[in-house]
């Protein structure tokens, strides 16, 4: 076993890899929203740790208001936790996004006032390529993203589902190391989403990257991820990690595989009671 | 050239142009027919006040009054539009202060300016620098409340996405917040042009010897309706064509969002 960590690369070839390093992780990290008039303060997070192992595809899955979000912003550095630390490639991170971090957000981010493809040059503009390496990498990730046909159009002339490929494709032509997506194909079809979450492993497998992705989908989480952490209702604390033991090759075929469906129905006998407590207890009391 | 190119563009345009020229004509026939109906003393028919107009043209003296006008709008205006852009940024920006500073320009807004003549003649005295205040008093508040308004409402996600983006300061005005903000302050810029013009114009009329506000008051004094509505119509050509461009450039940027 040692041996083999010793050839391996960074990014594990077959099934997580325990003794591949540490890329990014939250130890004892809570998240509380101080009062605002009449509103108490709002414990959202934690406490909570998560290691994100270099290269693997994690997936949190977790009722509604549970706190996803605001994990996601801890870990980017876009938000403080109230207490505990987060790290990124060794080095605390505070104050600011690290550099290799890309993020997805759940709400439209496409910026109005740009096209399609503008959209998506944006952040390569900003950083100063080349407007040759800006053109290789916009067209490929446009047309990736199934948006060639619309690369002059403005968001608003795009349903809610291009518009989120729009913002995936921004984050994606950065090549992140770390990339966080917050239910990025929330407003796609089930087709489109399984098909999108076939391009999303290839991609995955092809950079190395390690992937954190939000979605309130269970086989979603099940078929695409490494591990999956079921959250708690408010505050969020994952209840238990999942390992789901797949290979690195592998796409949504494995939906028709008797383990796909076991890990499905496990997630979902870890979530029942959460998500009852998320919304009132109303369907728990019913019974 | 991509599947959003619709070749609906070239009528389009032909049909705004149609419509433009057909309310032009029914606004002429309006006229002509209250001109039959008041009468030649209370208001003069279409093809008069147009020769008048050209007539006022022609003459040496008038041109000077243009300019004085033109030159308390430009300065008012300067004021307004950069003052309250500024104010309104920085209102936007400091939420705090924002909030508290909202009721008071709302209801300023509302108060007529007019209440505040007294004062500003005590101020400024008679001459270009009432007007140019009077005039800029009338826009700033509009162009303030405008341009706070859409700075606080862009939306946070935008600003996520500088900083993840990992954008300079600099770079996240440029790039982010100007654009995100632009359509409402242009919104903005179009009303307060028109009310720093109705300032300006009210300003001579009360207080000035120079100007188009201080013939009109004067052509009422001498209940000269010709030179009245000469000077109505080329306010009216002026505004509307200042206006309607305004007006298109905010049109095309509130498409997009
Ligand atoms: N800026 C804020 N101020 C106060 N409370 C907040 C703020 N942002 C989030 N919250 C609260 O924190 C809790 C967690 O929010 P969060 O957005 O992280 O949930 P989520 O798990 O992403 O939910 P969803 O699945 O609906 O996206 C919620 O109860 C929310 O009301
Ligand atoms: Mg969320």
């Amino acid at each position: 076993m040692a041996a083999s960590v010793e050839t391996m690369p960074d990014a594990p070839k077959t099934m997580r890899d325990i003794h591949a390093p540490v890329h990014a992780s939250v130890a004892g990290v809570t998240r509380i929203f101080p009062a605002v008039g009449e509103q108490p303060p709002v414990h959202a997070l934690g406490p909570l740790d998560l290691d994100l192992v270099k290269g693997e595809f994690f997936a949190v899955v977790g009722p509604s208001g549970c706190g996803k979000s605001t994990l996601l912003e801890v870990l980017a550095g876009l938000s403080a936790p109230t207490e505990g630390s987060v790290t990124f490639e060794g080095q605390p991170v505070s104050g600011q996004v690290p550099d290799g971090v890309g993020v997805v957000f759940q709400e439209d981010a496409s910026f109005p006032w740009l096209t399609v493809w503008d959209n998506v040059a944006f952040g390569l503009r900003r950083a100063g390529f080349d407007a040759s390496e800006i053109t290789r990498r916009v067209d490929y990730a446009v047309g990736f993203m199934g948006l060639a046909d619309f690369a002059q159009a403005y968001p608003a002339q795009l349903s809610g589902g291009m518009r989120q490929r729009v913002c995936i494709a921004r984050t994606l032509v950065l090549q992140p190391r770390l990339i966080l997506l917050d239910e990025p194909f929330g407003a796609l079809d089930q087709q489109t989403r399984l098909l999108m979450g076939d391009e999303l492993l290839r991609l995955w497998r092809e950079t190395g990257a390690t992937v954190l992705l939000i979605t309130h989908a269970l086989d979603e989480a099940a078929m695409l991820s490494d591990r999956v952490g079921a959250m708690s209702a408010r505050p969020g604390r994952f209840i238990e990690l999942v390992e789901t033991g797949w290979p690195r090759e592998r796409d949504s075929r494995i939906v028709s595989e008797d383990s796909f469906g076991r890990l499905t129905g496990h997630l979902w006998s870890l979530l029942r009671e959460e998500s009852m407590k998320a919304s009132g207890h109303q369907m728990g009391r019913q019974k | 050239m991509s599947a959003v190119a619709l070749d609906k563009p070239a009528n389009a345009t032909l049909r705004r142009w149609t419509d433009f020229f057909l309310l032009i004509a029914g606004l002429v026939v309006v006229w002509y027919l209250l001109h039959l109906w008041a009468g030649e003393v209370a208001l003069t028919s279409p093809y008069e006040t147009v020769a008048k107009l050209i007539d006022l043209l022609g003459q040496a003296w008038f041109w000077p009054h243009v300019g004085e006008t033109l030159l308390a709008l430009f300065y008012s205006l300067l004021i307004a539009s950069i003052g309250g852009l500024g104010l309104g940024t920085l209102l936007g920006i400091h939420r705090l202060s924002g909030q508290v500073a909202e009721p008071i320009l709302v209801a300023l807004y509302a108060l007529p300016k007019i209440t505040l003549y007294p004062l500003i003649l005590l101020i400024f005295g008679l001459g270009l620098s009432a007007k140019v205040a009077f005039g800029a008093i009338h826009g700033i508040i509009p162009v303030t409340i405008f341009a706070l308004n859409a700075v606080r409402n862009i939306k946070p996600v935008y600003l996520k996405t500088a900083r993840v983006m990992r954008l300079t300061p600099l770079q996240a005005m440029r790039t982010v917040w100007v654009p995100a903000a632009l359509p409402e302050i242009v919104s903005g810029q179009r009303i307060g042009f028109a009310l720093t013009l109705l300032g300006v114009l009210l300003g001579e009329m009360f207080a000035s010897q120079q100007g188009l506000g201080f013939l009109i008051i004067n052509a009422i004094g001498l209940n000269d309706v010709p030179v009245i509505m000469a000077l109505a119509l080329l306010l009216a050509l002026f505004a509307v064509a200042v206006s309607s461009a305004l007006l298109a450039l905010d049109r095309k940027l509130h498409q997009r969002s």
